[in-house]
């Protein structure tokens, strides 16, 4: 049996690697990408977890979290596309008449 | 299925506002009009579900499964949060009248938005605290590009939604660990967990995860930076939505998790709430200087007002506890009544919106000056008015919880956003200039401006009506 040890290690780098992506990368889609990769880790932890504490929330909790990141890429990609209409770039540098 | 029904009408203040909502949307998808009769149901529900939430504070109890927790705190929660949008919805049917952007969805997403928040005030698990969140996040995400049709909606929007759903990602990361950690979900078990197991490092972490995202969602200090472009382009009721009703529903997140479920793991969150509650008032009221744009300011300083917040919070103490849920309330009636004025005062397109342009206000609209005037003296916490108890409660609190540093900071920054809220009032009553209004406001409008002028008054003179509800909570 794989030991708990490794899945945590592997979704915390899966974690830290979209984090990173999100902070470095310009472009609005890949940023998007990176946010569903923590969210995907997040759901290898609960899963994780679920299976060494044989308990069935985790497991529970991953069906919520995939749903809500359905919704959140609806919404996310419409913003995309309206803004995309607007101004004809998605790249993150552009998009500042506000300064950050 | 009997305790089912019993279950619904417990909780009855979220199941109004969503009874309403499935109705608006019935009503959405038949009309052929202006979306005049949607916001009459959304008005009538919000009123409804206030006037519940407001006549059932004293019985709590669980439900659904110990999923819920109904009456007493959320019922707290759950009539400010209606009683927030109420008010929005009577704002923006004017302001995007004006704007020509009156659409039905508006009522709809700001509805959900609200159910929400209630759910995070009332939830007794962490799944309820997650989708709470999430139910309030994607509706604020689409209000705050609702004019899609502006570029500086769209961009506020867009910067809302990253970050926003970055912090999402942290908060559910966090949620994980704590649940590996302690094999539970449920508030309520974990808090028994914790008076026998000692604490280990993966709930640490994951409580430190936890905060980040609740920060976040609160617009404390370093987790602040989306704010600012988001207050400013995001329609401004909206924004008076997001600064109150969103902040609310953070602060009630972090009581319900930090206070009432953790209990601080052992006092070490408190000295880290400290230190972002002190970044938060310094850079908070002393960028607002230097803002020339009203909405920006007032993003500022709703930063500020996370920093005082979260120093309530600092203090673990029930005086502490209690303070924050009066602020919160304070704060929500004067931050709205303020957000009310600009948008009068706001012409189509994002124009008139510079502190410039409230020059002279006092000679062509009187009323509205007096009434931004005590809203202005209300935010910098000067007596009479509600903002001045909220801050006296809270550095009494954290003086009394020993961090005399913390009271300092919080006075002297509290000196320093007089500046600028005051610069506004000197503006408009001792300056020459051609401020005006483009159309003249509604009455409905004004009667709700001057009502939470009037509960300013209230809360500064008898404060005590908030403070002993709050106090049966703890």
């Amino acid at each position: 049996m794989v030991p708990l040890q490794l899945y945590l290690i592997l979704s915390a780098m899966m974690f830290i690697i979209g984090a990173v992506g999100v902070v470095t990368r310009r472009n609005a889609i890949i940023v998007f990408m990176s946010i569903e990769l923590m969210l995907n880790s997040v759901n290898l932890t609960f899963v994780a977890f679920s299976a060494f504490l044989g308990d069935a929330t985790g497991q529970v909790f991953v069906f919520f979290v995939m749903t809500v990141a359905a919704a959140e890429a609806a919404v996310g990609l419409a913003i995309v596309i309206a803004l995309f209409r607007r101004k004809q770039t998605v790249n993150l540098d552009e998009i500042n008449i506000m300064k950050w | 299925m009997n305790s089912y029904l019993n279950d619904l009408v417990a909780n009855a203040p979220v199941m109004i506002v969503t009874m309403t909502v499935l109705v608006v949307m019935l009503v959405e998808a038949v009309r052929k009009t202006r979306p005049v009769a949607t916001y009459y149901v959304s008005i009538t529900g919000l009123a409804f579900a206030a006037v519940f939430a407001i006549t059932n504070l004293t019985v709590e109890g669980l439900s659904f499964g110990g999923m819920l927790l109904h009456g007493g705190y959320a019922n707290f929660f759950g009539a400010l949060f209606c009683c927030v949008s109420f008010f929005t919805v009577i704002l923006s049917r004017n302001y995007f009248e004006r704007q020509k952007y009156h659409r039905g969805e508006f009522y709809i997403l700001l509805l959900f938005a609200t159910i929400g928040m209630m759910l995070i005030a009332s939830a007794n698990d962490l799944i309820i605290v997650f989708l709470g969140i999430e139910l309030m996040s994607v509706c604020l995400y689409v209000l705050a590009g609702f004019i899609r049709t502006k570029e500086r909606a769209n961009e506020a929007a867009l910067k809302y939604f990253l970050l926003g759903a970055f912090a999402t990602g942290f908060l559910l990361y966090g949620i994980a660990l704590i649940y590996g950690a302690v094999g539970t979900t449920n508030l309520a078990m974990i808090r028994n967990v914790f008076a026998v197991v000692s604490i280990n490092i993966l709930f640490v972490i994951g409580a430190g995860l936890l905060l980040i995202g609740l920060a976040f969602k609160a617009a404390a200090v370093p987790f602040h930076m989306w704010a600012p472009d988001v207050y400013e382009g995001a329609p401004t009721p909206v924004t008076a939505f997001m600064s109150t009703g969103a902040k609310a529903a953070a602060f009630a997140a972090f009581i319900t998790l930090f206070i009432r479920t953790f209990d601080f793991i052992g006092g070490q969150v408190n000295e880290l709430l400290a230190v972002l509650a002190a970044a938060s008032m310094i850079l908070g009221n002393i960028v607002a200087i230097a803002q020339t744009n009203v909405k920006r300011m007032l993003a500022y300083s709703s930063i500020a007002h996370a920093g005082y917040m979260l120093a309530g919070i600092a203090t673990g103490t029930l005086d502490g506890q209690v303070g924050v849920m009066f602020y919160l309330a304070a704060y929500a009636v004067m931050n709205l009544g303020a957000f009310a004025i600009i948008s009068l005062v706001e012409h189509e397109g994002d124009q008139n919106l510079l502190l410039d342009d409230y020059a002279g206000l006092s000679y062509s609209q009187p009323l509205l000056a007096v009434l931004m005037a005590i809203f202005m003296f209300a935010l910098a916490g000067v007596p009479p008015f509600a903002g001045f108890f909220g801050k006296y409660y809270i550095f009494l609190a954290v003086i009394r919880a020993k961090m005399v540093w913390l009271a300092i900071i919080g006075v002297l920054t509290s000196l320093v956003s007089a500046y600028y809220y005051l610069r506004l009032v000197v503006l408009m009553f001792f300056s020459h200039g051609r401020a005006t209004v483009e159309t003249s406001p509604p009455r409905i409008v004004l009667t709700m401006i001057v009502l939470s002028a009037l509960l300013v008054l209230l809360f500064g003179l008898f404060p005590s009506i908030i403070i002993q509800t709050a106090q049966h909570y703890f």
